[in-house]
C-alpha cells in the first residue's frame, strides 16, 4: 500500500506521559468509484489514539468522519480502494485480507453504531447474543460464557442483569439496548471502541447516561476510546482530545480544552455559532453560513472550505497543509480565527484580512 | 387535574387563543403476543394548554412522554379519548371526518425525515402544489405562481428546482420542500415534529431561521416537539414538558430555561452537554438515573416521583395538580423548586442540588 506521508501529525507527543498510541492512522486515504465517477471520501486523515482517551471525530455526513473509522474496521463495500496505514498495536491494518481482519474486528477493535434496535437480533434472547460474541473470539465453554456474559452486563451497568440475561431487545428501552451493544462489544476486551454516533438515536437524559458509561470504562479498563459525532457540545464534555473533519479532511485537531477555548479554523468557529445555546434568548437569530459542503466527486483546488469561507483570499486557492501552529494545536487555513472571539471577518486576522462576499455557492 | 382556565397565562396582553386544548386524555390499548389484551397505554392523561396567535410552544419530552401523540390528538388524527379541543370558537372534537377536513388545512405538519414525506416520483412543482389541488381550484398559470412564490419564500431559487425530483435535493433542501408545502394553504399553526432533529448542525441553523422568518412574515402559530432543549429554546416563547403523557410544567422558555421549577425540568437541563461558544469551556452533563416507567402502570400520585431525588411519601400518595409557581407558568410538583434550585421540602438532596455544576 502507497504510503505518502505529506502530513504526519504526532499530536500531544510533547506532554510526555509517555502513552504510546494504541491506534496510529496515517493518510488514510478512502476512495471509491461509482457511476464512473471517483469519489475521494476521506483525504490524507491521520490520528493517534492513546490508550485510556477519548477521541472525538467531529463533521458534518459526508465529511469522511465515519468512512475513516469504517476502513479501519474494514467494513466498507469492495468497491472502496483504501491506501495509507493504521497502526493497531504494531498490526498493520491497512491491506489485511477479509480473512486475517476478521480476527482483528470485534477482538481488537470492535464497533458500537447508532441504532441498537437495528444492530441487535430480534429472534434472540440478549444473553444469547452476548454469548454468542464471547464464543467467537476465544475457545470457552458455554457455562462459562454466560457467566462472562452476566460479568458484561453488569460491567456496563445494566440493571437486573441476570433477568435481563434471558430478555429479547423488544423488551428493553433504547438505554439498555444500547449498553447490550456496549457489551457485545467489549466482548474480548478490544484495545480500541469506536462509538459511531452511539447516542444520537437516544434522549438526552439517555444520552448522558451512555457517555458517562463510555468515559468510566476507558478510564476502568484502559480502552481507547473514538467517538464519532454531529455534536460539538458532546465531543467538548466528554472527548480528551477532538478532530475535526470536512470534505473528507482534517481541518483542526487538538485536545479538547485547547480546541474550544482557541478555535482556529472558520469551520470549526462556523460550527459552534450554529448550535443553538440554552443560555440564548429565545428567537434571537442563529449565524449561518450559506452554501455546501463540496461534491465529492469533484476535485477541489485549494481550501475546500474557501467557497463558503468569510475570511478567504486569494492565497486559499492553494491548498493550507495541517500543521502544528501552536504546541498541540494542528490546523489548516491561512487566515485563523485569532484573538476574541467575535464573528465575521472584522476580528483581528494575522495577515491579509481580505473579505470575499460569503457563501457563493455553487448550488442553490 | 386542571380545571378549566387554570392554564392561562397572564401576560401583558390576553387576545382569544387560536387554540385551547382541555383536559385531553388519549388511551391505547396494548395486545401482547397472540392479541391478548394486556392493558391500556397512558399516552396522554389530562393535559390542557393555550396557544396564542403568532406563539410558539416548546414541547419536550423524552421517548414516550407522548409529545406526538398529543399533537395527533390535537388535530383529530387520532380522536382523543376524552377532552376538547377548540380552533377559532370551534370544538374540534365533536366535528365529522368531512367537517375535519376542512379544519385541516389550518394545521400542517412539518416531520422529522423530508424524503419519507415527499414523494420520490414527483417533481418539486408538483409535491408543493398537492394540497393547492385538492384545496383550491387554481388555473395553471395561479398554481406555478403560487408555487414559485412558496419556494421563494422558503429560500429555494423556484428556476432551479421546480423541475427536480426529491431524490435530487440534499436533506436541508428537502425539508425546504416540505415547509413550502406546508405553508401552501396559509395555515394557522404548523406542527414540527423533530423537524430539524436529522439535519446537519450548519443546515438546522438555516431551517430555524426559515421557521423564524416565516412565523414573523406569516404571523405563523407553532407547536415544535423536539427532544433537543437548545432548540426549542431558541425557538419557542413558551414551553410544556411532558413527562409520561403528564405536563411536568409549562411556562415561558426564559423563565424556564432560568429557574426550573420542576425537578424533571432541571434534570432534562442537566443533562444537555452544554459548550459555550465564547470561551470554549464545556458543561459535563449531569445524569438522571433510571428510565423512564412503563406507559401501560404508570407510578402512582407524580409519574416522576421514581426518579426523583426529592421524593416524598406524599409524593406517591397524591397526583400534584398543575398549578402556578412564582416567576411565570404552571408546575405540577408539591416541592417545585425555588430560583437557587432549592426544593421546599427541606431534604438534603435539595441543597446538594443546587451546587453549581
Amino acid at each position: 500500500m502507497s504510503t505518502t506521508m505529506t502530513i504526519t501529525p504526532e499530536p500531544t507527543t510533547s506532554d510526555g506521559i509517555g502513552d504510546k498510541p494504541v491506534l496510529r492512522v496515517r493518510d488514510l486515504q478512502v476512495t471509491f468509484t461509482r457511476a464512473g465517477k471517483r469519489i475521494r471520501a476521506a483525504k490524507g486523515v491521520s490520528f493517534n489514539v492513546r490508550p485510556g482517551k477519548m477521541l472525538a471525530i467531529i463533521g458534518e455526513s459526508g465529511s469522511g468522519k465515519s468512512v475513516t473509522v469504517r476502513a479501519l474496521m474494514g467494513l466498507l463495500p469492495p468497491s472502496a480502494r483504501v491506501s495509507g496505514s493504521a497502526d493497531l498495536d504494531g498490526r498493520e491494518l491497512v491491506g489485511l485480507s477479509d480473512r486475517k481482519m476478521r480476527l482483528v474486528r470485534g477482538q481488537e477493535i470492535s464497533m458500537v453504531f447508532q441504532d441498537p434496535a437495528r444492530s441487535l437480533n430480534p429472534t434472540m434472547s440478549v444473553g444469547a447474543q452476548i454469548v454468542e460474541s464471547v464464543r467467537t473470539h476465544r475457545t470457552i465453554g458455554r457455562k462459562d460464557a454466560a457467566e462472562r456474559a452476566i460479568e458484561l452486563l453488569k460491567l456496563v451497568r445494566l440493571p437486573a442483569p441476570e433477568k435481563r440475561f434471558h430478555q429479547f431487545p423488544h423488551q428493553l428501552s433504547g438505554g439498555m439496548r444500547q449498553r447490550v451493544m456496549i457489551a457485545i462489544a467489549l466482548a474480548s476486551d478490544p484495545k480500541v471502541l469506536i462509538a459511531d454516533e452511539a447516542t444520537t438515536a437516544l434522549d438526552v437524559t439517555t444520552q448522558a447516561q451512555i457517555m458517562e458509561l463510555l468515559v468510566d470504562l476507558r478510564e476502568r479498563l484502559g480502552t481507547a476510546v473514538i467517538m464519532i459525532s454531529h455534536d460539538l457540545g458532546l465531543a467538548a464534555s466528554y472527548a480528551d482530545e477532538v478532530l475535526v473533519m470536512y470534505a473528507g479532511q482534517v481541518v483542526e485537531q487538538a485536545e479538547t480544552s485547547e480546541l474550544f477555548a482557541n478555535v482556529r479554523m472558520p469551520y470549526t468557529r462556523a460550527l459552534l455559532e450554529a448550535i443553538p445555546q440554552v443560555s440564548r434568548p429565545s428567537h434571537s437569530a442563529l449565524t449561518v453560513i450559506g452554501g455546501h459542503p463540496p461534491d465529492p466527486s469533484q476535485r477541489i483546488e485549494g481550501c475546500p472550505f474557501r467557497p463558503r469561507c468569510v475570511r478567504a483570499t486569494e492565497t486559499c486557492v492553494t491548498a493550507p497543509a495541517l500543521q502544528e501552529h501552536e504546541a498541540g494545536h494542528w490546523y489548516a487555513c491561512w487566515h485563523p480565527v485569532t484573538g476574541a472571539l467575535a464573528p465575521g471577518p472584522a476580528s483581528g486576522t494575522d495577515g491579509e484580512p481580505g473579505v470575499l462576499e460569503p457563501g457563493e455557492e455553487s448550488d442553490s | 387535574m386542571t380545571t378549566e382556565n387554570s392554564i392561562e397565562d397572564t401576560g401583558p396582553e390576553r387576545p382569544e387563543p387560536l387554540l385551547s386544548v382541555r383536559n385531553i386524555v388519549q388511551e391505547f390499548e396494548s395486545r401482547g403476543p397472540g392479541g391478548v389484551k394486556e392493558g391500556v397505554v397512558h399516552a396522554v392523561s389530562d393535559i390542557s394548554f393555550d396557544l396564542m396567535p403568532g406563539e410558539t410552544l416548546g414541547i419536550v419530552g423524552e421517548t414516550g412522554s407522548g409529545k406526538s401523540t398529543l399533537a395527533r390528538a390535537v388535530i383529530q388524527v387520532d380522536r382523543p379519548k376524552s377532552g376538547s379541543v377548540v380552533f377559532r370558537g370551534e370544538d374540534l372534537t365533536g366535528l365529522s371526518r368531512k367537517e375535519l377536513k376542512k379544519v385541516w388545512s389550518n394545521f400542517q405538519m412539518v416531520y422529522q425525515d423530508p424524503f419519507s414525506s415527499l414523494n420520490p416520483r414527483w417533481r418539486i412543482e408538483d409535491v408543493v402544489a398537492e394540497p393547492l389541488d385538492s384545496h383550491r381550484s387554481l388555473s395553471r398559470q395561479e398554481r406555478r405562481a403560487k408555487v414559485r412564490e412558496l419556494l421563494d419564500l422558503v429560500g429555494l431559487d423556484p428556476d432551479t428546482y421546480l423541475r427536480r425530483r426529491p431524490m435530487e435535493l440534499s436533506g436541508g433542501q428537502a425539508q425546504r420542500v416540505a415547509i413550502a408545502r406546508a405553508i401552501a394553504l396559509d395555515p394557522a399553526v404548523i406542527i414540527c415534529d423533530e423537524a430539524i432533529s436529522s439535519l446537519d448542525v450548519l443546515i438546522q441553523a438555516q431551517v430555524i431561521n426559515l421557521f423564524e422568518k416565516l412565523r414573523v412574515e406569516l404571523g405563523l402559530s407553532y407547536l415544535f416537539i423536539a427532544h433537543d432543549l437548545a432548540t426549542v429554546k431558541q425557538v419557542s416563547d413558551r414551553v410544556a414538558v411532558l413527562y409520561l403523557g403528564q405536563l411536568a410544567e409549562i411556562a415561558p422558555s426564559d423563565r424556564m430555561y432560568e429557574t426550573p421549577r420542576h425537578p424533571y425540568t432541571r434534570a432534562l437541563l442537566d443533562s444537555v452537554p452544554g459548550l459555550d461558544p465564547e470561551t470554549g469551556v464545556a458543561k459535563r452533563p449531569i445524569t438522571l438515573p433510571g428510565d423512564v416507567p412503563s406507559p401501560l402502570d404508570p407510578p402512582s400520585g407524580c409519574r416522576f416521583r421514581t426518579r426523583c431525588p426529592f421524593a416524598q411519601d406524599v409524593c406517591a400518595a397524591v397526583e400534584p395538580r398543575l398549578e402556578p409557581c412564582s416567576g411565570g407558568g404552571f408546575v405540577a410538583c408539591h416541592f417545585p423548586l425555588d430560583d437557587d434550585g432549592l426544593t421546599t421540602n427541606g431534604h438534603p438532596e435539595g441543597a446538594k442540588a443546587a451546587q453549581p455544576a
